[in-house]
């Protein structure tokens, strides 16, 4: 068996200079050791150790099942709301231990904002979308602050010219791909260190696409962008770092340009030559 | 591909022919689905139309009452009751309180019938003078009262005659309306040949009329004098037993499906409850109304025949309805409203109160209705908590003695007094569907407004 930690340890340093070049190297932002995640006896993921850059796009990549969502999932404890479900080793996030039992997973949350496959908006308006999370952790108590973080997320998530004469119009009446940013701005209108998305695009046509993957490079200026993607060449349009999932093991992960130019492992080198997946 | 079909071209159209073949087959076997399916819809909708048509032929008509106009002359010999007293200087409240109670008392002792008697004769032959108590039955016994109650209001019109309507007696209604076979024997009707002679003379002189039966919603049942027999004892009876079932059967029907569907872990225990609420869902209502005797009456002591008991056993029949419609809704309402409340940070009770039960509230409301209307058309439980007994007052607190609706109905249903009360009956059923046909268009309208899309 190929061991992943031992690789990617091995090289998360030197990679990540190698890759990012017009970026600043960051402290690992997130790292995992040994996480494993169980749903009732069966085993979705084995032992996954994995550093996460800041303010990088770090994209995950796989076949079908091959527990890269599931993966994902564990960085704001979205598995803690599924029945059965368990998990196994370590996660900090910038040093804190976000599966300490003293830790509160609304705060967690806060801090971990998530974008959805498919475009998620509440049947609410606009503005109260991007409201809402501010609203619930009490981010501020005056209308004008809650109208400047509404505009601001919107703006950032590139979706302010186009809605900024119908905040309350309902959130399900925009196209799919403005819903989607709309979904981000929710999740951005936190302020939250780290953006997860999982497959943002795959509901999305390719114009709607190419304005999320244009935000996604925007966004890592302040964030720390993790992306799931069935898409390799998104992955490799968008991602400055990629990991590669098999079977629910971590197969190989460094700067983009390496793992899809020169692959060391077998596996990674067939699936994105598209021999299977 | 194309290798392989050219190589096969008599497997090509030998599988087209089956296909044709079995084309018709299976045309066939559609049409035969319609068929069916038409002829199940047009024979419940036939059923459905039968009843309606047969109610509304018999309830209709009961909405118009056989009535008699008469100028009424309120003799001072026959009434002979002193003028209302007046309060006086240096009287206390209370005595003067005493002097009124027991000139109401002489009120009710006089012979107002007396009155009714002579104005019916007054325009009837001279002989009628000797058959007094034919003439008396022509108008239902309860009107005496109405009279008094007129003197009571205003004094002044002792001495003075006043046109009034009176409410025939059940039997001329049925005599009017032709609801007996007027070729029957003497000794097979209810009124005797002076009377239907004297019926038909006011006839002639147009004093008779069909006017519209109000006493059907304003009164209270009646033995005595059925003519006068209404509703509205068994309306205010049901009234106060569906505010009950809402109060109650709502929030703890709507909290225990939020708490089984959103909190509760899923285990052995959890489906045991799931099991035995759908169970509860199918018990006869009539264990209902037993559990409901022994628990509310004989164990807690609640009254007999009260709303507020009804109210109870009804909530018990309607909670699992409530329960199982709430849970189907909020079963429906998509995963990724909550992902997405939930990603958020929203806790667990902020998802349900923000985003899940809003979307809801359609469904719930729907539910709810349809659970209530179903409660508003029970009979049998409330048979067994003492709720048929025979109440001639309107309730005044959930406490009191009432009956409801649907138990009025089947008690009129039983009245011995069959051609009058069938009318009645029939008209009951009438209100009833409609508070039922109005509920349910409530809910219709409910679901429209509030639903929304996403």
């Amino acid at each position: 068996m190929f061991d992943a930690s031992a690789f990617m340890q091995g090289r998360s340093g030197t990679g990540a200079a190698g890759a990012v070049q017009a970026q600043p190297v960051t402290e690992p932002n997130i790292t995992a050791r040994d996480v494993s995640v169980f749903y009732g006896q069966k085993r979705a993921l084995h032992s996954v150790s994995l550093n996460i850059p800041g303010k990088a796009v770090t994209a995950f990549i796989g076949p079908s099942g091959c527990g890269k969502s599931t993966f994902l999932r564990c960085f704001n404890r979205m598995n803690d709301t599924i029945e059965g479900a368990r998990v196994e080793g370590a996660i900090t996030i910038e040093g804190s231990d976000i599966y300490d039992p003293n830790l509160d997973v609304v705060e967690l949350r806060a801090r971990v904002g998530m974008v959805f496959q498919k475009p998620n908006p509440f049947p609410k308006s606009i503005y109260e979308n991007v409201a809402y999370g501010p609203r619930i952790h009490g981010l501020t108590r005056s209308r004008a602050d809650m109208d400047g973080i509404v505009e601001g997320s919107l703006r950032r998530a590139g979706l302010w010219e186009e809605v900024k004469d119908r905040l309350s119009e309902s959130g399900t009446g925009l196209s799919g791909g403005q819903q989607q940013r709309l979904c981000i701005a929710r999740a951005i209108a936190v302020g939250p260190d780290v953006i997860l998305m999982d497959e943002p695009c795959s509901a999305l046509d390719p114009i709607a696409t190419a304005k999320i993957e244009e935000l996604m490079d925007e966004l890592r200026r302040n964030f720390t962008i993790v992306i799931v993607t069935h898409s390799m060449q998104q992955a490799a349009r968008v991602s400055q770092r990629t990991a590669f999932f098999h079977l629910g093991n971590l197969v190989e992960e460094g700067p983009t340009e390496q793992i899809f130019t020169t692959p060391s492992d077998r596996r990674t080198q067939d699936y994105i030559t598209g021999r299977f997946g | 591909m194309s290798v392989a079909t050219s190589d096969l071209p008599e497997t090509r159209s030998s599988s087209a022919e089956k296909v044709r073949g079995s084309l018709a087959r299976r045309h066939a076997a559609e049409r035969r689905f319609k068929a069916i399916g038409m002829l199940a819809v047009i024979l419940g909708l036939s059923f459905v139309a039968i009843l309606f048509a047969t109610v509304l032929r018999k309830g209709v008509p009961a909405f118009w009452q056989t009535t008699v106009t008469l100028p009424v002359h309120f003799d001072p010999a026959v009434v002979k009751v002193p003028p209302m007293p007046a309060p006086q200087a240096g009287q206390s409240p209370a005595a003067y309180q005493e002097e009124l109670t027991a000139w109401r008392t002489m009120l009710a002792g006089a012979n107002w019938g007396r009155l009714i008697e002579n104005a019916l004769l007054a325009e009837l032959p001279p002989e009628a003078a000797s058959r007094r108590r034919d003439v008396q039955r022509l108008v239902t016994s309860s009107e005496r009262f109405r009279l008094r109650d007129m003197v009571e209001r205003d004094p002044g019109i002792i001495g003075q005659t006043v046109t009034v309507t009176l409410l025939a007696d059940a039997n001329v209604d049925i005599w009017m309306k032709g609801n007996v076979d007027r070729s029957l024997s003497d000794a097979q009707l209810a009124l005797n040949p002076e009377q239907r002679r004297y019926v038909d003379i006011l006839n002639e002189r147009g004093l008779i009329q069909q006017s519209f039966a109000k006493a059907l919603f304003l009164n209270v049942d009646s033995r005595s004098s059925p003519a006068s027999a209404g509703l509205a004892g068994a309306f205010v009876g049901s009234l106060f037993m569906m505010l009950i079932v809402i109060v109650l059967s709502v929030p703890i029907g709507v909290a225990a499906a939020i708490y089984l569907e959103e909190f509760a872990p899923k285990n052995r225990l959890t489906d045991l409850i799931e099991i035995n609420i759908n169970n509860l869902a199918a018990v006869p209502s009539i264990v209902f109304g037993l559990l409901g005797a022994a628990v509310f009456i004989n164990w807690i002591g609640l009254p007999l025949s009260a709303p507020l008991v009804g109210g109870l056993v009804l909530t018990l029949m309607t909670l699992p309805t409530i329960i199982i419609t709430t849970r189907a809704t909020l079963r429906a309402i998509p995963p990724s409203i909550r992902s997405a409340a939930v990603g958020l940070g929203a806790s667990r009770v902020q998802t349900v109160a923000h985003h899940v039960l809003p979307l809801a509230l359609p469904g719930i409301l729907t539910g709810t209705i349809i659970g209530v209307a179903q409660a508003l058309g029970e009979t049998a439980p409330l048979l067994l908590i003492g709720m048929s007994a025979f109440v001639a007052s309107v309730p005044a607190t959930p406490l009191d003695q009432s009956t409801a609706l649907p138990v009025q109905i089947y008690l009129w249903q039983g009245n011995e007094l069959r051609n009058f009360f069938e009318g009645r009956t029939s008209a009951a059923i009438i209100v009833l569907l409609s508070l039922m046909i109005a509920l349910n268009a409530l809910a219709i309208f409910l679901r429209r407004r509030f639903e929304r899309r996403w």
